[in-house]
């Protein structure tokens, strides 16, 4: 158990190290996809602790991103303030929305909860475009433009701190309540467990989450429009933290690189075989239905199951 | 008063086109209490192949009717192979592989087609007809047959034939059924199968309006989940009449409450989605489910 703890300690040390090396070496270029996969990380880290960790499945995480990132958007483009200072502020915006979402959703359980959620995330570009006064409607808001390396550091110390944090909600009490509503709703309330109050609370916490990395994605693209944050960044991010592993803090950093990664690779020739602009999906596609068959507990899960039978 | 009744059966054609579907994820939640997911790309997948025949010079009901057959064969076939292996799993683990059909299959349209919009050759004159003094649109009019029409065949369907009766039991009752003789996977795989032929249909009766991309069916999956959920999960009747009913209600207050532009349309199904899932989760037309613990 000992030996177990040190090697996750020196896992989280090299993986930090090689963070921070890389934030200096890359160039602009891949420091900016390298912020892209921080954003990811956290949003589906977020997304993790509501669907992994207490059972709740949402299709709709990519609106919440949507609000956190039209917070950003809106203060910075419209009020001047400076984009790090509105982080925490869309982080809170967010996280309410999540947690009064999470009212109404107490209601629902398994496919009716993916059916509102979902609901949610196709409503977003659509409302956006509505309340134009606000959001600047089909032409969107405008933000100052930065460097790769900016977007890197800001969005990889984002994720630290998020990784802390998560890791410190759910060791103890709070992360406890949430596996015993997961594992079985009947014997969390027998023992004691407040089943509305848990469950509102991941989705509020998942929901800030979603917002910090909707406000990165603002700051990144220096640009929001309805069209930012569509249906389908929803599904990317059920997608990887499928690929992660539901559960598992460790999986979620593969599951931001594949999202990142796999349609940046898919779009290469190989072989002289050009794969078109739609084989992402494709992949994807495969890979999450694959997956589910092979692999339900995503990549940590088969990492854990090899290391078991050899 | 004219202005109202075309409306109104604007509002039912469009409502005929989301009944259909409706009652495509009717039919597999009944058996399976899976909510597919896929369903909206099913259909615009077949919707592609018909287009495909009709462009190979291939006549149009020729194409129509080999479209819902390849539809029937594709949706036996997605139920055998990709969802077969998850019958026993968890709801998230089923919802998610058909989220993973989805993603895959609109990646194959936008592959083999191309991601351009596409126009789509309507069954239908696009003349307007008079009747009484108001001039409606043939067009409606043809697609509100043909989805009464596909309803019809299909309640004659369950109703008196034998498969159906099956179909039915294995639904209600699968140990039951799989006691008296009924080959219950085979029946979830039919129900994919008929559920695949109403998607298409749909697909071929919405592609004319919106035109043919990739992405086509998905509002109108939207609509067929509002529809379907506020006529009952449980219930085809139900889907229908929802399907209808939202059809209509879209119309009437696009047309006379002017907040509601035509960017709300999709805002306002949701909500109606939203309210039946919490006031009444059962819809109009379905039984409540009681859990037992």
């Amino acid at each position: 158990m000992r030996g177990e703890r040190l090697v996750k300690l020196g896992a989280i040390a090299g993986g930090a190290a090689l963070v921070v090396v890389l934030g200096f070496t890359m160039t602009d270029y891949h420091q900016y996809q390298g912020g892209i996969v921080a954003y990811y990380l956290i949003a589906i880290l977020g997304l993790n602790i509501l669907t992994g960790y207490t059972g709740q499945i949402s299709l709709g995480n990519g609106a919440f991103m949507a609000v956190g990132g039209y917070t950003t958007a809106i203060l910075c483009g419209h009020h001047g303030w400076p984009e790090l200072a509105t982080i925490p502020v869309a982080a809170a915006v967010a996280g309410a929305a999540g947690f009064l979402f999470g009212i109404p959703a107490l209601r629902l359980a398994g496919p009716y909860l993916a059916l509102a959620t979902f609901a949610i995330a196709v409503a977003v570009p659509s409302l956006a475009k509505r309340f134009d006064h606000f959001t600047g409607g089909s032409s969107g808001i405008t933000l100052p433009i930065h460097t790769g390396h900016y977007l890197y550091w800001a969005s990889w110390i984002c994720a630290g701190i998020g990784y802390v944090v998560a890791w410190l909600v759910l060791r103890g009490r709070t992360g406890r309540a949430f596996r015993a509503v997961r594992d079985s709703e009947v014997a969390a309330v027998s023992s004691g467990v407040n089943l509305a109050s848990y469950k509102t609370l991941a989705f509020g916490i998942s929901a800030a989450y979603a917002g910090v990395a909707g406000a990165l994605l603002a700051i990144g693209a220096a640009y929001t429009n309805p069209d930012t944050f569509p249906v389908t960044l929803s599904l990317y991010l059920l997608i990887g933290a499928v690929v992660g592993g539901l559960g598992s803090l460790w999986g979620v950093i593969f599951g931001a690189l594949f999202i990142e990664y796999l349609p940046i690779y898919a779009q290469k020739t190989y072989f002289g075989f050009a794969f078109s602009k739609q084989a992402p999906s494709v992949v994807y596609g495969l890979v999450l239905i694959l997956i589910m068959l092979v692999a339900p507990t995503g990549i940590v899960g088969l990492a854990r199951r090899l290391r078991r039978s050899i | 008063m004219q202005q109202f009744l075309q409306q109104v059966v604007s509002g039912l054609a469009s409502g005929g086109v989301y009944a259909s579907l409706a009652l495509a994820l009717v039919l597999i939640y009944r058996s399976t209490e899976v909510i597919n997911f896929a369903q909206g790309e099913m259909a615009t997948f077949t919707t592609y192949v018909a287009w495909q025949l009709i462009d190979w010079g291939v006549p149009f009901w020729v194409a129509f009717f080999a479209t819902l057959a390849f539809a029937f064969v594709f949706g036996v076939a997605i139920e055998r192979v990709v969802i077969r292996p998850f019958e026993h799993g968890p709801v998230l683990t089923v919802v998610i592989v058909t989220i993973g059909l989805l993603v895959l299959l609109n990646g194959l349209d936008g592959w083999i087609w191309g991601a351009e919009i596409k126009s789509f050759h309507s069954a239908f004159p696009t003349r307007p007809i008079d009747i009484g003094g108001v001039a409606f649109s043939l067009q409606d009019i043809g697609v509100i047959a043909v989805s009464l029409l596909a309803v019809f065949l299909l309640w004659l369907f369950f109703r008196y034939t034998k498969v159906g009766l099956a179909m039915r039991a294995a639904a209600v009752n699968p140990d039951s059924a799989r006691l008296t003789g009924v080959r219950v996977g085979w029946m979830l795989a039919l129900g994919w199968g008929l559920a695949s032929m109403l998607g298409a249909l749909s697909g071929l009766m919405i592609a004319p309006v919106v035109f043919l991309d990739p992405n086509m069916m998905q509002v109108v999956l939207i609509y067929a989940f509002a529809a379907a959920v506020l006529g009952g999960l449980q219930s085809p009747a139900g889907a229908v009449v929802g399907g209808l009913l939202l059809g209509v209600m879209l119309n009437l207050l696009g047309t006379y409450v002017h907040p509601v532009t035509p960017e709300l349309r999709l805002p306002v199904a949701l909500l109606v989605l939203l309210i039946v899932l919490l006031v009444k989760p059962s819809g109009l037309f379905g039984r409540a489910v009681v859990r037992k613990v």
